[in-house]
């Protein structure tokens, strides 16, 4: 990984927040992070946990209203995407930041072939021709593994099975070869042996085309053997981020902790019994003004109660969001 | 039902269980094939233990749990449960066994009825199957609710007042009511979150040890398997292709179906994971409706042999409560076929 590269994409203290008939909801509080070329950041979190929301607020895909951009910068290349005018945006959109989401059947379009999905983007933002987008779009299908790849351009989104669906969502983000890539759940609804092939092809097109990504997923397994960096989301805040191994060897925030213990393994030691973290995730009626996990939190103390904890730096490229210090067990020197 | 060896009683006992779905076609809506969900599966289910069913999406593991319930008409095979065959029972003697047979579903938001109280949900099967009084069904109700760990408060309220997991206890609760010794669990924690899934797992074992249960654990999640049940049966293309206790089919296991799906798991740490050898295989699962010739898996099988794609394999022990369907493990073929896992 290179280590000093610039951010291709840098986000700063960005909030979003949802107005609904019942109030406001406040999905996603003062989130910073940056994503360095080439890198492949993964993005965990439960469901609500804020981080699709993040990265769909990045690039301006949330409808508005409900949702609502209140704060933040976001840098990408020289501009700030989300002082960005909507023509500016769809011409970054789909060239320069490509997508790739969780259900591969809803974001194809049925009743076009998958060659045309695969063509209109090269045509309206590379300025292709029919016959240049045509012979790009089979070294597309090519270049994601799908067998027969002319023929297939002709066929339609069902016609293909889960697995080559998302295939073809692989293809059709990498078409105009973006500089960041973000994937959303991308394996969640495939099976366990579909989603080793699209795992090994991913690893596979990183080394080919080097663009950075940001993998957001549920899965802690997923993210152990593709990231090089993770953060972890909870109630609507980054409460860690470090390198892969450094996150997995030396978790500090309670709720990383938490994770790590409940998820049983298929290989190794088996518990006797599952671990669990009690109670729900938090509901995000208010600015939070107190650390979001504490009522689920075993070490919670009075301070969490008070304020809501900053990301400090817990050791080499390491930041958590918490008062308490699993060395020493008590309250950390912040 | 008595199994001599191991000293165990098993409470299900399924042979040669088919389950075919007709293909209509045509004007004349005429009968062009089947879908065979589940083509011939037998297995057995001790007292008081937990059998995982697993398998990837539509290899019918979900079919085979509603068809061993009978919410099915099943094609052909028999079904016994303590020793009664409910294969061919018609719908009335069926309802009149209902009350030791239960079902846990995987959507906790479909299954549950959004216009009716918690209180009603797990109230009905006791006014359909009971004459208890009002008191005492009301008493029953909260006694439920306490053992599934919901706030008798919460009685008069509606589902979607719950979250996802607090649905599931409904769901629980309401399969518990009449007492059953058998139940079916279908993808009971497929729709929560991590953290929310080890709160039911925990409780569907702490109920199995208070109240002597029979689980059919049904789950695409292999992590999850391992730790809730005794035994796993592992299923491919409407067929098991391995059953053998949880410890042998971790440790050991014999089919390549088997092998390829334990090694796909993605495993939560990252120095594990970088040293893994991965088996990938190729292509899709083909269509239950037009199934290959020979194994079943003998399309993406990574060690398929001449044999694979003529002959059906049989599912036989091979060793004492290990069960396979395999070439590989076939006697003339056990020196030259078999190599070291």
């Amino acid at each position: 990984m290179p280590d000093g590269a610039l951010p291709v994409l840098d986000v700063q203290d960005l909030k979003t927040v949802f107005r609904t008939r019942q109030g406001e909801v406040h999905a996603v509080n003062s989130v910073s992070f940056d994503l360095k070329a080439g890198e492949l950041l993964g993005v965990v979190g439960e469901s609500g946990s804020g981080k699709s929301v993040t990265m769909m607020s990045l690039i301006g895909l949330l409808p508005s209203p409900p949702a609502e951009v209140r704060n933040g910068r976001v840098i990408f290349g020289n501009q700030d995407l989300l002082k960005a005018d909507d023509d500016a945006l769809r011409q970054i959109r789909g060239a320069r930041i490509g997508f790739v989401f969780q259900d591969p059947m809803t974001s194809l379009n049925p009743v076009f072939t998958v060659g045309f999905q695969l063509m209109e983007p090269l045509r309206k933002h590379m300025g292709m021709s029919r016959s240049g987008a045509r012979r790009r779009a089979q070294e597309l299908l090519e270049l994601v593994g799908i067998p027969d790849a002319r023929r297939r351009l002709g066929d339609y989104p069902h016609q293909f099975s889960g697995g080559m669906r998302q295939r073809v969502m692989i293809a059709i983000a990498l078409a105009c070869d973006p500089q960041v890539l973000i994937a959303d759940e991308p394996t969640t609804a495939l099976d366990v042996t579909i989603q080793a092939q699209i795992l090994e092809l991913v690893k596979e097109l990183r080394q080919k085309l080097g663009m950075a990504i940001v993998w957001i997923t549920h899965d802690l397994g997923v993210i152990a053997g593709i990231a090089d960096r993770v953060i972890v989301m909870y109630g609507g805040q980054i409460v860690e981020h470090a390198p892969v191994r450094e996150l997995f060897g030396n978790p500090q925030h309670p709720y990383t902790r938490a994770l790590l213990q409940t998820i049983p393994k298929v290989h190794g030691e088996r518990d006797a019994r599952l671990r669990v973290i009690e109670g729900q995730p938090p509901i995000l009626g208010a600015p939070p003004d107190a650390c979001p996990f504490r009522a689920r939190c075993t070490h919670r103390m009075p301070r969490c109660d008070r304020e809501n904890p900053a990301r400090v730096v817990v050791g080499p490229k390491h930041d958590a969001a918490c008062f308490w210090d699993p060395a020493t067990g008590g309250e950390r020197d912040v | 039902m008595f199994d001599e060896r191991i000293g165990k009683k098993a409470l299900v006992e399924v042979r040669d269980l088919k389950m075919h779905f007709p293909i209509y076609a045509g004007v004349l809506r005429r009968h062009v094939g089947d879908v065979k969900a589940v083509d011939g599966v037998s297995f057995d289910i001790y007292e008081g233990e937990t059998l995982g069913l697993v398998g990837e999406s539509g290899c019918g593991k979900s079919t085979c749990g509603r068809a061993v319930l009978r919410l099915y008409d099943i094609t052909s095979g028999s079904i016994r449960i303590e020793g009664q065959d409910i294969s061919t029972l018609g719908q009335d003697s069926l309802r009149t066994r209902r009350p030791a047979m239960q079902m846990v579903f995987q959507d906790p938001q479909a299954s549950l009825n959004p216009r009716m109280t918690v209180a009603s949900i797990i109230g009905e099967p006791l006014d359909e199957h009971t004459k208890l009084s009002r008191a005492e069904r009301e008493a029953r109700i909260y006694e439920l609710m306490d053992q599934v760990g919901l706030n008798r408060d919460f009685a008069n309220r509606y589902p979607h007042e719950f979250s996802g997991g607090q649905r599931q206890r409904i769901g629980i609760a309401r399969a518990l009511a009449l007492n059953p010794k058998f139940i079916v669990c279908d993808e009971p924690i497929a729709a929560l979150d991590v953290s929310i899934q080890a709160q039911v797992v925990n409780l569907l074992e702490d109920l199995q040890d208070r109240l002597g249960l029979t689980y059919l654990f049904i789950s695409h999640d292999l992590s999850m398997v391992r730790h809730i049940a005794d035994r796993v049966a592992v299923m491919y293309l409407g067929k098991i292709v391995e059953l053998a206790s949880r410890d042998w089919l971790y440790g050991d296991p014999k089919h390549p179906y088997t092998q390829a799906l334990l090694s796909a798991v993605p495993e939560p740490d990252p120095s594990l994971e970088a040293a893994t050898e991965r088996i990938i295989l190729t292509g899709d699962v083909p269509s239950p409706s037009n199934p290959p010739e020979g194994c079943n898996f003998c399309t993406r099988c990574p060690r398929v042999m001449d044999i694979c794609r003529r002959v059906d394999p049989q599912f036989r022990e091979v060793e004492p409560g290990r069960h396979v369907a395999c070439h590989l493990y076939d006697r003339h073929q056990t020196s030259a076929g078999r190599t070291a896992p």
